[in-house]
């Protein structure tokens, strides 16, 4: 049996298990730390920062940080906060995020997590740089313009979908998610069941034929914030 | 050659978006030409391109923000063509409707009660300081009232039917995303009768002001013009869909019961360099007399009848007044617009009511088409829509025309002719520029944003020699 820890977020005590991250010990716990990464079937990546929180007073990506014995954790601070909110803005302005016509409104996690976050008027400016879209796959239409680099297509693809899709090209700003082919998505071996397909967490990669089909009202993130599912467990949890 | 003067109005005031007239005159204060300018470019048919197709009707609709629904509607019906959906659902066609006729009565409601009963109750010369809405306001609080809870209404109907009050989703290709609930139907029947009971009144009023003022509005910017709309089969009045019918200024049919999908065998746009908005005229009659009006006015001319009971009487008693031929004085538009009001109000009782509403099948599909048109007959006039799309789902050719377009040409002849009656050899007044605006405010342009002033107009006039020279300029 694994051994049993226990550990404190933002004063709360938490019992979790040996080896699991601080995020999976506190979504256990019913505590939602903001993510937008890393996902639940998918190893630990510590790419987006989101997670950030305070390990005894050091900055960690909860999503990649060992639970230990005592530790204490802070996360609902207002510093951390701020600075959640300013990486989600930098993934904003670095694409072309609009939101007012995306089909992925009410569905996409950045923008929930915006919302979440209380991202209100931008502070950066907006960089407008062109991104191409891909539409060849005839059920599959991805948009450059809203990917965020978070890498869950690329690793949905190797570690759920055992294939080898998609994969980071360049570098800095130039970095863009690319095709296991010569020329476009359509030449690859990508599946609209596809995993990878499923867990993009914007809207670059969607269904084709499938936008505005639900309602607005009806849609995940409408009536309650993103991470609610995960606060529902704490009633449960006390 | 002789000294030249030009007027410039910047902004044209109590319109949706942003406009600005110019007027030259001669040595003697004749005018000798007079223009309505649109200074906007938004670009959509460009950027639009390379976009998926269904993305569309949500996208577009961002054109405008008093009504997005046309654009909804008519790209929506655009991509039912594109996937094959030649008949919708009973439940799909009849929630697009009831938006639509929604979205008709608080854009007409808007106009009438906020953008234009000011020159109506207070006059056109009366003092720019009360003569806006809030000058309403204080004068006659139960018009003004009702003018907000019209508008409301219509918005709520949008609300219920495409998610939002503006901008929603409701419409996508092939049908539509919700049927109507029965505690939402509810909620909007049980204003229902106090709308139609308030409808009947702002037509009361738009109606006794043409007739009472007719011997001056006789004169007031009219002009002989064709008349465009879409028909039902059957010939009567249909905001959502039909054929092409255009009648001359004697009521003769020029064209019937034409298949919109070829609409661009008998339209095509002239461009000028003094305007960024095109403009459309009938291929066979040239650019000279191949133009048209589009809108409430034009929609009633067109009509054989109306079917729902009080706007079809009101359809006669407009008739009348005219022996049966068009009217084609500019400013029986309000009157018009207000007939629509009362028929768009039937209309929706009528749909609350029908148990299709709360259909559970809601959307079709058929055999994929590279093309598509969709027409509607948008609050301002005729909306056309035209796209192409690649096999990739793309976008690659967009081609607008919207209503205030082909009012473009009628929108200059109101303006040059009340110029021209008014402001020719005598002192330029306020009130005298104010009657370039409500000419222009009759057609209800939508000059594609949401720049309109509210209380004292902003007006300019500036004073420009032949040589571009500013020589006087005053603010009002």
């Amino acid at each position: 049996m694994s051994e049993k820890i226990k550990f404190t977020i933002d004063g709360v005590e938490i019992e979790a298990t040996a080896g699991q991250t601080i995020m999976q010990a506190a979504d256990e716990a019913g505590i939602y730390i903001p993510r937008l990464c890393a996902h639940k079937d998918l190893l630990p990546f510590g790419s987006c920062r989101v997670c950030t929180v305070m390990v005894n007073d050091r900055p960690q990506a909860a999503c990649t940080q060992p639970v230990s014995p005592g530790m204490n954790v802070e996360s609902e601070t207002e510093e951390l906060r701020q600075i959640r909110v300013n990486l989600v803005e930098m993934l904003f302005v670095e694409g072309n995020h609009y939101c007012p016509f995306c089909e992925k409104s009410g569905n996409c996690e950045l923008q929930a997590l915006g919302y979440r976050l209380g991202m209100l008027a931008p502070k950066y400016p907006y960089m407008f740089n062109k991104h191409d879209i891909d539409a060849s796959h005839p059920d599959i239409y991805i948009d450059h313009n809203r990917c965020i680099l978070c890498a869950r297509c690329i690793r949905s693809s190797k570690e759920l979908d055992g294939k080898n899709v998609f994969q980071f090209v360049g570098r800095g700003i130039h970095k863009r998610v690319a095709f296991n082919s010569d020329t476009d998505l359509a030449a690859t071996d990508v599946s609209v069941t596809d995993k990878a397909i499923e867990n993009c967490p914007v809207g670059a990669i969607l269904k084709k034929r499938t936008a505005y089909a639900v309602p607005i009202g009806k849609r995940k993130y409408d009536s309650q914030p993103i991470g609610s599912d995960i606060e529902a467990l704490r009633a449960e949890v006390k | 050659m002789g000294a030249t003067k030009k007027i410039i109005i910047e902004p044209v005031t109590r319109v949706e978006g942003h406009g600005k007239v110019s007027i030259l005159l001669d040595e003697n204060g004749q005018v000798t030409r007079a223009r309505l300018h649109i200074v906007e470019f938004r670009g959509f048919e460009r950027f639009i391109q390379g976009r998926p197709y269904w993305e569309v009707p949500v996208t577009v609709q961002r054109l405008c923000g008093i009504c997005p629904v046309s654009h909804h509607l008519a790209a929506a019906k655009a991509m039912d063509v594109i996937v094959g959906a030649d008949k919708l659902t009973p439940t799909a066609e009849k929630m697009r409707r009831l938006m639509h006729y929604g979205q008709t009565y608080q854009s007409h409601a808007l106009h009438f009660f906020h953008l234009v009963s000011p020159d109506l109750l207070f006059g056109f010369d009366a003092d720019p300081a009360i003569r806006n809405i809030i000058g309403v306001i204080k004068k006659y609080p139960e018009l003004a009232v009702q003018g907000v809870m019209m508008r409301k209404f219509g918005q709520e109907v949008i609300r219920l039917t495409a998610g939002k009050k503006i901008h929603g989703t409701g419409a996508i290709p092939g049908g539509i995303n919700k049927n109507l609930s029965i505690p939402e139907r509810d909620f909007l029947l049980k204003d229902m009768d106090q709308q139609i009971e308030w409808s009947r009144g702002a037509l009361k009023i738009a109606m006794d002001y043409t007739v009472e003022h007719l011997e001056d509005l006789s004169d007031f910017g009219a002009f002989d013009s064709s008349h465009l709309s879409l028909i039902r089969e059957d010939g009567a009045m249909d905001l959502y869909d039909g054929g092409i019918r255009m009648i001359d200024s004697e009521g003769n049919k020029i064209i019937d019961h034409f298949d919109y999908q070829n609409y661009s065998d008998i339209i095509a746009e002239e461009v000028k360099d003094w305007s960024y908005m095109k403009f459309p005229f009938i291929k066979d009659m040239g650019t000279e007399n191949g133009w048209y009006r589009v809108g409430p006015l034009s929609r009633v001319n067109t009509a054989d009848f109306i079917d729902t009971p009080e706007a079809e009487i009101a359809r006669q008693e407009f008739k009348a007044l005219t022996g049966g031929k068009p009217n084609n004085l500019t400013m029986a538009y309000h009157w018009a617009r207000m007939i629509e009001v009362l028929h768009a109000a039937e209309k929706m009782k009528e749909l609350l009511l029908d148990d299709d509403l709360q259909g559970e099948d809601l959307v079709v599909k058929g055999e994929r088409r590279s093309e598509g048109v969709g027409l509607i007959e948008a609050p301002r006039g005729t909306l056309f829509h035209h796209y192409k799309v690649n096999e990739d789902d793309q976008v690659t050719m967009c081609n607008l025309i919207v209503s205030t377009t082909s009012n473009n040409v009628p929108m200059n002849l109101a303006v040059e002719k009340v110029a021209k009656k008014y402001l020719s050899g005598t002192e330029i007044t306020e009130g005298l520029l104010n009657r370039v605006e409500v000419a222009i405010r009759a057609y209800d342009p939508c000059l594609s944003c949401a720049t309109h002033a509210l209380g004292k107009m902003p007006l300019t006039v500036s004073v420009v020699d032949h040589n571009g020279q500013i020589v006087d300029k005053r603010s009002t």
